[in-house]
């Protein structure tokens, strides 16, 4: 086992953890962090994987870094929504509330 | 030439977003249509090129892959930048006079809708697993922010679902990417079909295929993962509903569809083929069944479009292990009943629109004497609909007799059940909402008639879905273009 599997195998392990937490959280913001986890996670396979005779890869470390952007921007309209929600139906979960008036 | 065309496909979109954010709804309102013509004549142009020379690929700036992006520029890929053209010019069209200006946020729909845009084009002509990722995000970011738009606690609820669905799919997909990379240290569509071709199916790239098909089929809203669509879809604006319907559904199952057709008879097997096929049957049953059943007009094309989708997704079984006649007769059949579904279910929600617009509610019984107040809009509804019921001459009939044909050729003769079961049931739900519109009894008199422009619209796109079926074969001819191979690392 060389190091570079090791941190692929820690992304795997985060992925899991990450998808556990985005299915069983109800807490919109708890997800979103679940959501956090399983994006590290899968940058960290990205980056593990692609070392080729114990020389890092440039290309994946380019993607990752685009991933992350990406991921910052999922994360801020995520972010924007859940507060808008919660200041409008002051609810933390996607649950239907019986009182809201149906459109 | 082409390079000027390709700069003004992928530029004019994004530095249309930035330029509408600067500026409030009327301003943003001339501006875009002025953008809408420069794409609508850069896709015809790029059209004209590809179907006078064939098809290209371009580095873009320059720089070559894997660091540079670098674009496929094939028949199939033109076809759909003009599609994408002519609907969301409509849809933005519409959307210019449909949205009231002075709602202050409705600014923001414009640099919304321009990156949308730039994201499907971005998709339509990404050759590799990368740049089809960042396009499937802009996509699918934008996307929510349509629905989210000035919305209500209902509509922040289905923008957030949205958002946690499109979010997961885009993950599983990019963990697929990683291990594709990790795997064969290629990014490129092509370059990656080259490995496995010659190294035979490896149970490593099996199961990065199976995480990407997973991500892009929860994107797509395959049944049974298709519950985010029917409330995004139902309560967005109907502009937004129509772009998201025609064309944003259509992204990520292209990805899937490229993906399987490049690396499917390698890396997938008989079994994944036949589920996603019954998983798409089943949709096309069960969406049309749930359409026939929903109480408010907006939903119930919402649901038609899950069936809808479900057709898309017998490309799988029927071109695995077909031969090569039947494999692209199954392909020419998706392509239409991709382009004939957008026209069709873009006319379909924007008619809709007007039919909520004019008596003021959205529920089906409310429509109960609107054939008589609004018979155009009525009428263009009728028209998409006889083309997703797939009734000749439509590209909805053109596109199910190709695969009812396919499915002969391969021998799966249980999809003639999902083609003629889907069919009955369509047609169902476009009556009930007929009936529910030939309804004379009704005590309310005074209706709002919307502008005549909003009513010319849906009524252009349903008749080009009708027509599709006449001009069926030109547009297959452009589709089926031989692409000099050879590119992409």
């Amino acid at each position: 086992m060389t190091s570079s599997l090791l941190y692929a195998f820690a992304g795997v392990a985060l992925c899991g953890i990450g998808l556990f937490g985005f299915i069983r959280l109800r807490h919109l913001l708890r997800k979103l962090m679940a959501f956090n986890l399983m994006g590290s996670g899968v940058f960290l396979v990205m980056v593990g994987l692609a070392q080729r005779q114990g020389e890092p890869d440039p290309v994946p470390q380019a993607l990752v870094l685009t991933g992350i952007v990406v991921a910052i921007a999922a994360t801020a309209l995520a972010v924007v929504l859940i507060r808008r929600y919660y200041h409008l139906s002051g609810q933390t979960t996607l649950d239907e509330s019986p009182k809201e008036p149906s459109q | 030439m082409t390079l000027w065309l390709m700069a003004g496909l992928l530029f004019t979109p994004l530095a249309w977003a930035v330029l509408t954010l600067l500026m409030d709804f009327r301003k943003g309102r001339v501006v875009t249509w002025l953008g809408m013509l420069v794409q609508l004549l850069v896709s015809l142009g790029l059209w004209a090129v590809v179907a006078g020379d064939g098809g290209f690929h371009y580095a873009l700036g320059g720089w070559q892959a894997p660091l540079g992006i670098e674009l496929r520029v094939d028949g199939l890929a033109v076809t759909f930048v003009l599609l994408t053209a002519l609907v969301a010019a409509a849809c933005g069209w519409h959307a210019s006079i449909y949205l009231d200006p002075a709602k202050s946020w409705h600014r923001y729909f414009w640099p919304l809708y321009w990156f949308l845009w730039a994201g499907l084009n971005a998709v339509w002509l990404g050759g590799d697993l990368f740049n089809l990722y960042v396009g499937l995000e802009l996509i699918s970011l934008s996307a929510v922010g349509l629905v989210a738009l000035g919305g209500q606690a209902a509509a922040l609820r289905a923008a957030i679902r949205y958002l946690l669905a499109a979010l997961l799919g885009s993950l599983a997909y990019l963990l697929g990417v990683a291990l594709i990379y990790g795997q064969s240290g290629s990014l490129s569509l092509a370059g990656i079909a080259r490995l496995t071709e010659q190294s035979g199916g490896d149970p490593g790239l099996a199961f990065a295929l199976m995480l990407m098909m997973f991500g892009l089929a929860l994107k797509t809203a395959l049944f049974p993962l298709h519950r985010w669509l029917p409330p995004a879809h139902g309560i967005a604006k109907s502009p937004v509903s129509a772009l998201l319907s025609a064309l944003v559904v259509k992204a990520s199952f292209y990805i899937a569809a490229r993906l399987w057709l490049e690396l499917g008879d390698e890396l997938g097997s008989y079994a994944l083929a036949q589920g996603m096929g019954l998983l798409g049957g089943t949709a096309v049953i069960w969406g049309s069944w749930r359409a026939f059943l929903q109480p408010k007009l907006k939903q119930v094309v919402a649901y038609s479009s899950v069936a809808q989708i479900g057709y898309l997704f017998l490309l799988f079984p029927l071109t695995w292990g077909a031969s090569e006649a039947v494999s692209m007769q199954a392909q020419q059949g998706i392509t239409l009943q991709v382009i004939s579904h957008a026209l069709a279910k873009a006319a379909m929600f924007l008619a809709a629109g007007n039919l909520i617009m004019s008596v003021g509610s959205n529920r089906v019984e409310a429509l109960a004497g609107v054939s008589r107040f609004l018979p155009f809009s009525l009428f263009s509804f009728g028209l998409a609909g006889v083309s997703l019921m797939g009734l000749p001459p439509s590209g909805g009939f053109a596109a199910k007799w190709l695969l009812l044909q396919a499915s002969l050729g391969s021998g799966q003769w249980w999809w003639l059940v999902v083609l003629l079961l889907g069919g009955l049931l369509s047609a169902g739900y476009v009556f009930r909402i007929y009936r529910a519109s030939f309804v004379e009894d009704s005590d309310i008199d005074h209706f709002y008639h919307p502008p005549r422009s909003l009513e010319v619209i849906p009524m252009i796109l349903a008749l080009l879905s009708l027509g599709l079926g006449l001009a069926a074969e030109s547009v297959l001819s452009i589709m089926a273009l031989p692409f000099e191979e050879g590119g992409g690392v």
